[in-house]
């Protein structure tokens, strides 16, 4: 396993996450300790062994493609932090 | 005569259909016991009375559940109703549709009935880390429940709930009812649909009942249970009745005690009161084997990777754009982001999705990442190999009683080892129980301990008849207050 390097803020950033800095020298620390504590893994010889992605046997499950109702647009909407004309406003994405 | 409160699901049921009681009066008779104990508890979140004492109106008494309201975790949607999964980021959320395991509680007849706490996204061993309240265990107020289905046990050990719904990803139903003092089952994966569920670990999260009997958690079951085009991963399997190997003894059965189980770090009040539960289990008739699970010491670690890399995938949905908290006045689409979830993201959660991010981040993913799936296999096969040799394993739920609300708070790590006995089921995605098996005095407060059965997928049904063989030859208990 490779020695771990977390930098905390550059994670979190890729996480779109903003940290103060008391808890990302907080998490910096614990973290390590998890980190630390999950080292154990290499111990084991895996390199036979087939991952388990999931515990149930099943594989590619498929229904029919058969259109049906939707939730109504009032019932999304109304969860919406910002509504407007029948449609969720967001955050400016083009200049 | 006792409350109607005290009364269990199906003694409840029993008591409508013989006219002793009607629906509405079991529910009125709810409340005034949720007015007069959850103050000092503090299990429930939120209710709706009004649309309860409708449904309790005009319920139907003739079916599995009539009759019956149910208090449910809040990360499973009620039509209607809130589904804050204790975190901020889902304030003023209100649920545009109905959970399966809603729809299918409501099929049943039975009731919905109050949203419960929990720690935040089913992140937590404690309900501590719940952003909205503070839930106490009712054995003894300075303590915590349990987790992160601690609104769920609270609530049905307190006797302001008949039975309750939560959700199980590493242990959140199992140890929060082995420290509440009541019974708690995960199904095996697939077992029940999760469509409704708000996701933490999608490869581990199981929805379950509570109940403070054994057959109680097996009729709440039986309408659970069943494929749902809408769950990928629900099995679709034929139709059973999860009652029907209740009432027998254990003659015939070989219960597996893991010797990984009983190591060094159980509270040793703990290991006694499994001990004495193990020779109950004897004289009821089990033949008693020891078994190996070799792999048992990399589980919490395996959990860690795996729970927190699908949590970091799951929960890249709470953006603030089409529900739940935005930041005020963000200056560009990147501030809107880092904001929202700051501001709606409590610690354990920040903390999980940063471990889940590096892990899955290119570079480190073959290391831990790839490795935990593959020890998830060891981890699997160490159980096949266990089942060929016996019915079900027994051992404890947690390794620990209910610890004091703030002891663990700022040691991830030693919270996160909490779960040791309760983790590897849902890596191997088999079944287990926990069922009452005594209490250990302190402080002068009785304070319950778990005893917990494991079986293979999909054997439910012998699960809960060997729990319930256990159960029928324990004392029962009061009302903690």
């Amino acid at each position: 396993m490779s020695k771990p390097n977390l930098d905390v803020r550059d994670v979190a950033r890729l996480a779109r996450i903003q940290l103060t800095d008391e808890e990302a020298t907080t998490f910096q620390a614990q973290l390590a300790s998890v980190l630390e504590y999950v080292e154990q893994l290499s111990e084991l010889d895996v390199s036979h062994v087939e991952p388990t992605a999931h515990a149930a046997p099943v594989f590619n499950v498929f229904r029919e493609d058969v259109p049906r109702p939707g939730l109504s647009r009032e019932s999304v909407l109304a969860n919406a932090p910002h509504a407007a004309n029948n449609l969720v406003v967001v955050t400016k994405v083009i200049e | 005569m006792s409350a109607l409160t005290d009364l269990t699901i199906s003694e409840l049921q029993l008591g409508f259909r013989k006219g002793d009681f009607t629906p509405v009066e079991a529910l009125q008779a709810l409340e005034t016991r949720i007015a007069a104990v959850d103050g000092s508890i503090g299990a429930y979140l939120s209710r709706d009375f009004e649309s309860a004492l409708a449904a309790a109106e005009s319920a139907d008494i003739s079916l599995p559940l009539g009759g019956v309201p149910i208090g449910i975790k809040d990360v499973i949607n009620v039509l209607g109703e809130p589904c804050t999964c204790g975190s901020k980021i889902l304030a003023g959320y209100r649920a545009p549709y109905d959970a399966t395991s809603i729809e299918r509680l409501r099929a049943a007849g039975a009731i919905p009935y109050g949203r419960l706490n929990m720690d935040e996204f089913a992140m937590g061993s404690s309900t501590e880390n719940s952003a909205l309240q503070v839930t106490r265990n009712p054995w003894d107020l300075s303590r915590i429940p349990g987790g992160s289905s601690g609104g769920s046990a609270a609530a049905v050990a307190a006797r302001e709930a008949f039975g309750t719904l939560g959700s199980d990803t590493g242990g959140s139903i199992r140890q929060p009812a082995a420290l509440c003092g009541v019974v708690g089952l995960k199904p095996s994966y697939g077992r029940v649909s999760r469509f409704g569920l708000v996701a933490f670990a999608s490869s581990l999260d199981q929805i379950g009942p509570f109940a403070r009997t054994t057959r109680d958690c097996a009729m709440l079951l039986n309408a659970l249970a069943g494929k749902d085009p809408r769950d990928s991963t629900s099995l679709d399997l034929p139709e059973e009745d999860f009652t029907r190997a209740l009432g027998r003894d254990l003659h015939g059965v070989r219960l597996g005690i893991p010797k990984e189980y009983f190591v060094d770090g159980m509270d040793p009040r703990v290991r006694t009161k499994i001990e004495e539960a193990i020779e109950t289990c004897r004289q009821l008739g089990a033949e008693l084997v020891e078994v190996s699970l070799p792999h048992t010491s990399y589980a919490v670690g395996v959990y860690y990777i795996i729970a927190t890399a699908e949590a970091s995938a799951n929960l890249a949905r709470f953006d603030g754009v089409r529900y739940g908290h935005r930041a005020k006045n963000p200056k560009d689409l990147l501030d809107h982001y880092f904001r929202t979830r700051e501001e709606g993201f409590g610690s354990e959660v920040k903390r999980r999705i940063i471990l889940g991010t590096y892990v899955l981040s290119s570079g480190y993913y073959d290391a831990y990442y790839l490795r935990a799936q593959k020890v998830r296999t060891l981890i699997r096969q160490d159980f096949t190999a266990a089942f060929e040799k016996v019915d079900a394993l027994i051992c404890p739920t947690s390794p620990d009683l209910a610890f004091r609300i703030g002891e663990r708070v700022n040691d991830p790590l030693r919270m996160y080892l909490a779960d040791i006995f309760t983790i590897a089921a849902n890596l191997a995605g088999i079944c287990g129980i926990s069922v009452p098996c005594g209490f250990v005095e302190e402080d002068q407060r009785p304070l319950p301990v778990g005893l917990q059965f494991l079986a293979k997928p999909l054997d439910e049904a012998r699960l809960l008849g060997i729990a319930n063989a256990f159960e029928s030859a324990s004392p029962g208990h009061s009302s903690p207050c």
